[in-house]
């Protein structure tokens, strides 16, 4: 099994290099969006550094949004999505190796060039490693929303605004918990409890989510 | 092997066919034809366990397909419309994905029997549709399954591959296989004792 997982999980990597472009695409959506907020607003440091945290966690969610939501659908074009039903790996392993994968080359990407973006925002240097690391236990269980909501939208032509309908409400708890971090971050204080709830989020998520993608694929495919 | 007991589906609210049996044993071929719209497509979908039939059921070695554990699963291998290589690996690479998730080896040596020896590195995506109806048939070969459920294996094939997928149909049923194949040419696969499945 383990075997499969690093199989599946080495393929991914393997095409996503080879389609550089479409890596970039969710990357470059969160740069440049992010920008545009200072530029809309107001350049005042006092006024950016409110709203920074907060505007760099939502133009997160929808870039993780923009960066899943098709992980299935290709896979489902070519017929290998079926072959994978069919192999003898259980589609929970396969579709968290898939999840891994992407995981890896889109939203890692993203988290590191979060602090470099949160100093546009004037966010003092000391509230980074907070903010990188929420975001880091906060994206696992984002990417497996996404995952659940292109999974469930695998028979639709258009799948992608359905998935943000669906996914982005339930990613309420993820945004409070985050923001919050931030939040006690800027203040000095500890900033462990809602770190502590975005783990236990992660973790939820990485083991029951799989299961519930494989189903909703399985419909999805007959 | 694969047992079918009255099987039946309905696409919307219009059966394509009902209480259907058949039972195929280990080294025998069916061949399932039928116009277009039949419900070919539909009944291959559900002897693989892609799809559940609207009644009926059927088994694997007496454990319904739908609900194989995953060490029974890779004892059936489906090959439909689709070919199932990732269009950005090459040929090569998709065969060793194959090996690597039903276990065994990808034996490159029978690229040549199918002419694609040149191809081995090339992308997916630069082979003709031929040619990747050929790398597919090849990943059949690479998993070792005993039953193949093939959906229409000729399409876009040149004599000589036509040629190669009977035999390798032949060596597959001799060597204690199943197969059941969905064609429009069955004459192509004549075979005595073949079952033949009218829908």
């Amino acid at each position: 099994m383990k075997r499969a997982f690093v199989a599946i999980l080495q393929r991914d990597l393997q095409i996503a290099f080879r389609r550089v472009s479409e890596l970039a695409n969710p990357l470059l959506f969160f740069i440049i969006v992010a920008s545009l907020f200072p530029l809309a607003v107001s350049p005042d440091s006092e006024h950016l550094r409110s709203i920074g945290s907060g505007v760099l966690w939502v133009v997160a969610l929808l870039s993780s949004l923009l960066a899943l939501e098709g992980l299935f659908r290709a896979d489902a074009e070519d017929g290998s999505l079926e072959q994978l039903m069919l192999s003898p790996v259980p589609l929970g392993v396969a579709v968290l190796a898939k999840v891994t994968a992407h995981w890896l080359v889109t939203i890692v990407p993203l988290v590191v060039l979060t602090p470099v973006l949160a100093l546009s925002f004037s966010l003092p240097v000391g509230v980074l490693p907070v903010m990188a690391f929420a975001l880091l236990l906060a994206t696992p269980t984002l990417s497996v929303l996404v995952a659940l909501g292109a999974a469930l939208t695998l028979g639709l032509r258009r799948g992608g605004a359905i998935v943000g309908l669906l996914v982005l409400p339930l990613t309420a708890p993820l945004l409070i918990f985050g923001t919050r971090a931030i939040d006690l971050g800027l203040y000095g204080e500890s900033a462990v409890a809602p770190l502590y709830l975005l783990a236990a989020l992660a973790a939820l998520a990485v083991s029951l989510g799989p299961v519930a993608i494989a189903a909703a694929l399985r419909v999805g495919v007959e | 092997m694969l047992r079918a007991e009255d099987v039946a589906i309905w696409r919307g609210d219009r059966c394509l066919f009902e209480s259907l049996n058949f039972e195929l044993k280990s080294g025998q071929l069916a061949l399932l034809v039928g116009p277009n719209g039949a419900g070919k497509t539909s009944l291959l979908r559900v002897l693989a366990g892609l799809a559940s039939p609207t009644a009926g059921r059927v088994l694997w070695q007496g454990t319904p397909v739908d609900a194989l554990p995953p060490e029974l699963r890779g004892a059936i291998a489906y090959r439909g419309h689709l070919d199932g290589l990732k269009k950005d690996l090459t040929v090569a690479e998709n065969l060793h994905f194959y090996a690597a998730i039903w276990g065994g080896s990808a034996d490159l040596s029978l690229l040549p029997e199918l002419k694609l020896e040149a191809q081995t590195h090339t992308r997916a995506r630069y082979l003709s549709a031929g040619q990747r109806r050929r790398a597919a048939l090849v990943s059949l070969r690479v998993v070792a399954s005993r039953l193949w459920i093939l959906d229409e294996p000729m399409t876009n094939l040149d004599t000589d591959g036509r040629a190669t997928v009977v035999r390798w149909t032949a060596q597959h049923l001799a060597s204690g296989g199943c197969a059941i194949v969905a064609t429009h040419q069955p004459q192509e696969f004549e075979r005595p004792g073949a079952l033949v499945i009218e829908l």
